[in-house]
């Protein structure tokens, strides 16, 4: 399996949410829906305060609860990668996948009702090119490739910079990496 | 301190500003489940143990609410589904790691096994639907079959009964994501509830006082192995990591706590319990019907408030300051 990540340099990141319009834009979004989001973590106490900025998205989990507990399949891998997909044509719209995920990346389509979430720009990995927010990026923070390929930007980086993941402890193994 | 705060906008209907993808349909689905397979549970077991003549409510007039109670609560589930067309994409795969595919499956036998269990019932249960059916030669070699074969049906509807019980009650606690669900106690709880629901429709049906009066003792049993079962529940969450924690404090303070407390514990479980009991010593007879619509009320709301309760607990804590009506400003 090819395990497809993204590194995201929080002491680079400074918030402008280019990478949640470029996404808005790149997949036709409806209005009042988000695949991506920026949150701003502020740790510490008046006046020793620590501020990163995150761009938050799917981790597309290596253990992917929501496709795990998908009850058609709808939820599935991409090709033999870890981009976690949703087939509309087979989707209920049951909600199981929402419930299932602890990073709340999924959202219901309207006005369809299938479940939506980031693709990793799927289409465009296809054709080698990166996602539309790491494209879209002004200060360059956001990084997408082969984990698992020593020599890919997205492994020197992780093997040169300490780095954290979102919510470790719930065990889904997510794929995107925040350098601290 | 630790604050995170959403700095772009964020308010996907039904996720922010908390999840919400599940209302009341849900709760009903989970509740009729319940109620079905306490119901096939009686019924198999007096078939299996022939205490026919002994609890005649039980064994002719129950079986058939099990199929009327497992249809309402799929129409609920079908209610609640946001991509409705798509429904039978169901019963087009079997996925194994998923709870609800099992669910779906489980279903689809649960079904006929309810129908069966009934039809055996039904002449001497409810002679006019009786002879309706026997107008149909197609309907009186039903009947003919399901009395044939009385003891397999039960025996299948007693094993399938306890998978849909648990079903339930799995179906929840199987999202590691939730802390709140994420404990193996909701399985049992489920099943105990589902049991007492349908031993209140014993007592809100039967005119027999031995059946009566049996099925009010057991249902003491079933409140207060559930009393002690919600217990545990909450030990266990109390116990747990730091996100269960959390999530186990929301029934003892802020939002929940009055539902929970107010609105469930006291008039769902302990009012019936008292009540059933005072039965049982002979006082209150004219209190009789209130007890089992009570016990049903409880089982509804301990569905309600666990769906309620486990999409609120979360490992996220943002902060979501953006107001979704600025949206309408920009149109
Ligand atoms: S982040 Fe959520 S939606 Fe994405 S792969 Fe993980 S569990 Fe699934
Ligand atoms: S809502 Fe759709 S994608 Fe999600 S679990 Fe149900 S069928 Fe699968």
């Amino acid at each position: 399996m090819i395990r497809y990540g993204m590194v995201i340099d929080t002491q680079l990141c400074i918030g402008c949410g280019d990478c949640v319009v470029a996404c808005k834009t790149e997949n036709k979004l409806p209005a009042g829906l988000n695949r991506d989001w920026v949150v701003e973590a502020t740790r510490g106490r008046y006046p020793d305060l620590t501020t990163e900025f995150r761009s938050e998205r799917c981790n597309h989990c290596s253990h992917a609860t929501c496709v795990h507990t998908c009850p058609t399949g709808a939820s599935h891998l991409w090709k033999d990668t870890n981009i976690v997909l949703v087939d509309a044509a087979k989707c209920t719209g049951c909600k199981a996948c929402i419930a299932a995920c602890p990073y709340d990346a999924r959202l219901i389509m309207t006005p369809d009702g299938y479940i939506d979430k980031c693709t990793f720009c799927h289409h465009r990995v296809e054709k080698g090119e990166d996602p539309a927010c790491v494209s879209s990026c002004p200060t360059h923070c956001m990084h997408f490739g082969i984990l698992d390929e020593p020599s890919s930007a997205v492994s020197r980086l992780l093997a040169s910079r300490q780095q954290k993941v979102l919510l470790d402890e719930t065990g889904n193994q997510p794929n995107v990496y925040y350098l601290i | 301190m630790l604050e995170e705060l959403l700095v772009t906008v964020r308010s996907n209907p039904k996720i922010d500003p908390s999840l919400g993808v599940w209302s009341w349909e849900i709760p009903v689905y989970l509740f009729m489940g319940g109620m079905t397979a306490g119901i096939m549970l009686f019924a198999s077991l007096m078939v299996l143990l022939a205490r026919e003549e002994e609890f005649p409510f039980v064994a002719r007039k129950l079986p058939l609410w099990a199929p009327i109670a497992l249809s309402v609560g799929m129409l609920f589930l079908f209610l609640d589904l946001s991509h409705k067309l798509y429904v039978w994409r169901f019963y087009t795969s079997f996925q194994p790691s998923s709870p609800m595919s099992w669910g779906s499956w489980i279903l689809i036998l649960v079904y006929p096994v309810s129908i069966l269990l009934a039809a055996c019932t039904l002449r001497q249960g409810y002679p006019w639907l009786g002879r309706l059916v026997d107008r149909f030669a197609i309907g009186t070699a039903i009947l003919d079959f399901s009395c044939r074969h009385r003891a397999v049906v039960a025996q299948w509807g007693l094993v399938l009964a306890v998978f849909l019980g648990f079903y339930t009650g799995i179906l929840l606690s199987a999202f590691s994501a939730r802390p709140f669900w994420n404990t193996g106690f909701l399985a049992p709880l489920f099943l105990v509830s589902g049991m007492s629901a349908a031993a209140a429709l014993v007592l809100l049906g039967t005119r027999n006082e031995h059946e009566r009066h049996t099925f009010t003792r057991i249902d003491i049993v079933l409140i207060t192995v559930k009393l002690a079962l919600i217990a545990l529940l909450l030990v266990n969450l109390a116990t747990g990591s730091g996100v269960q924690i959390e999530a186990s404090q929301m029934v003892f303070g802020g939002e929940f706590a009055i539902p929970f407390w107010v609105f469930f514990i006291i008039p769902g479980v302990m009012l019936p319990l008292i009540l059933e009991y005072w039965e049982l010593k002979g006082r209150r007879r004219a209190w009789m019907f209130i007890s089992p619509v009570l016990a049903l009320y409880g089982g509804y709301m301990l569905r309600h408030l666990t769906v309620d309760l486990g999409q609120t607990s979360s490992y996220l804590n943002y902060v979501n300051a953006f107001d979704p009506a600025l949206l309408d400003l920009l149109r």
